[in-house]
């Protein structure tokens, strides 16, 4: 089980309170975290990696035990302490705007 | 007694201002989406409780949402969560936010460049939603103008979005350029009579009309004149601010351009300028009154450079006579120490008699007048800056 926090707005979308907790099937890896994400939730669609070219939103970072995942490779192994759900992994918007 | 419904978008989520038809006791309901930069708000006119929201924001992108009871209840008209986004095979089903440009080989164009700002080729990239208008005859069908400037049409009631490539691709689209806002579709006018033929308006671009349903479009900015082009009267990069039309009198069009007031009466064929005694020509809302196809209504903004009214003084002007001799109205309207921009998409008519004229402002404030411009009142005053105002006029 993988725990994931989501920024305000994302949450809101969402509908959902405090963390989502994932299960993942196979590897646990950026990208088959966020594609079950968008499954069980797909309005998040689009709102975290680009719908097409599946990048991570230029405002948006990934962090995770202390440390910025944001340039890792989508398929690169998540870190024990997150895919064991020990550690949340962390998108947080930038902040930034008015 | 009819009720009215004015629909408001602004930089931190949607307000639903709802009245009887007196329109002098006003209930304010929202934030909607509280947060989000709201571009637009419209209703379906065959269905008024049907309604479109563009929601978007820089961080996390587009989201359609959706009401089937007037702004009570919201929902994305998307996959249905718990339910897989993907085909079994793999392909992506479509989302009610899911914008993509049409590239396909069968209907789509090649995703090639327009200028940037300095001139260079840019690539296209879809940025957000800017307008949403709802057909004329089917509450399902809803057409979306973008950033970067396309046009999309949903059939389904906003769960899939499919691009009307013809537009970005029919030619000149290396030639466009955005405007400071960006290189969006922000008008999309609809023909009661022809329901072929499609008007759009593009910063900076210029006014295309298709009359085939949008598989072939073509430039109509015949008679404009922009002194900050290479070729003043060049066939594209004109930064037409707004454009508006008599729903009974489809032929005669009226424009707000970057500088200029102009008509058409041959269906954008060809243009005049109409700005006559206005105190400035530039400015962004433009709208006709709605039972006199002759009176149009513009709010005369300072300059390119100040966006704000001139002499402080927010003035509403009228024009009787389809352009040229203007009035101002003033009554209820601050006329001295006000700053505020009115933006393209932020005035709205009623169709009450008198009809009922409506504009939100960069500072928060909806202004109604419901004697068709003489005198002004706030609806309210301290809301987040207005990107959009629409209205309903609800049995």
């Amino acid at each position: 089980m993988i725990r994931l926090a989501l920024p305000y707005h994302l949450r809101t979308l969402a509908k959902v309170a405090g963390e989502v907790e994932l299960e993942i099937k196979g590897p646990a890896t950026q990208r088959a975290m966020l594609d079950a994400l968008e499954a069980r939730y797909p309005m998040l669609s689009g709102t975290i990696r680009d719908h097409v070219s599946k990048e991570r939103r230029p405002f948006l970072r990934f962090f995770a035990c202390g440390e910025d995942l944001s340039f890792e490779s989508a398929d690169a192994p998540l870190p024990e302490k997150v895919a064991s759900g020990q550690e949340p992994f962390l998108i947080v918007g930038a902040i930034s705007g008015g | 007694m009819s009720r009215v419904r004015v629909l408001v978008g602004t930089r931190k989520g949607a307000f639903i201002l709802s009245s009887d038809g007196k329109r002098q006791k006003w209930k304010v309901d929202g934030p909607h989406f509280g947060g989000w930069e709201i571009y637009h708000v419209k209703g379906s006119p065959v269905d008024p409780d049907r309604l479109y929201v563009s929601q978007t924001s820089s961080w996390f992108g587009q989201i359609i949402q959706r009401s089937d009871d007037g702004g009570r209840a919201w929902f994305q008209p998307g996959t249905p969560p718990g339910e897989p986004t993907t085909t079994p095979d793999g392909m992506p089903k479509g989302e009610s936010n899911k914008f993509v440009y049409d590239t396909s080989p069968e209907t789509g164009k090649p995703l090639t460049t327009h200028q940037w700002y300095d001139g260079t080729p840019h690539p296209w990239e879809f940025k957000r939603v800017w307008h949403l208008e709802p057909s004329l005859t089917d509450p399902d069908t809803v057409y979306a103008g973008v950033e970067d400037a396309a046009l999309f049409r949903t059939t389904d009631g906003g769960q899939t979005w499919h691009e009307l490539a013809g537009l970005r691709g029919h030619g000149t689209g290396s030639q466009w350029m955005p405007g400071a806002g960006g290189m969006g579709l922000h008008t999309i006018l609809l023909d009661e009579r022809n329901h072929d033929r499609i008007y759009v308006a593009i910063s900076a671009a210029g006014v295309f009309r298709t009359d085939d349903a949008g598989k072939t479009w073509r430039p109509a900015n015949r008679g404009l004149v922009s002194q900050f082009m290479p070729d003043p009267k060049a066939e594209v990069g004109h930064c037409v601010h707004r454009i508006a039309m008599h729903r009974s009198r489809p032929d005669v069009l009226f424009m707000q351009k970057h500088w200029d007031v102009m008509r058409s009466d041959n269906g954008g064929e060809s243009w005049r300028e109409v700005s006559g005694n206005l105190p400035s020509d530039f400015g962004f809302a433009i709208d006709v009154h709605a039972h006199e196809p002759e009176t149009i209504y513009v709010v005369p903004i300072k300059s390119d450079s100040e966006h704000y009214p001139p002499d402080g003084k927010l003035r509403v002007y009228r024009s009787r006579t389809g352009g040229n001799e203007w009035e101002a109205m003033t009554k209820g309207l601050p006329q001295r120490d006000c700053y505020v921009d009115i933006l393209r998409d932020a005035m709205a008519i009623d169709s009450l008699d008198k009809c009922g004229v409506y504009f939100g402002t960069t500072g928060g404030q909806v202004y109604a007048s419901a004697d068709a411009g003489d005198t002004w009142a706030p609806i309210v005053r301290d809301l987040p800056s207005v990107l959009s105002v629409e209205v309903q006029v609800l049995p």
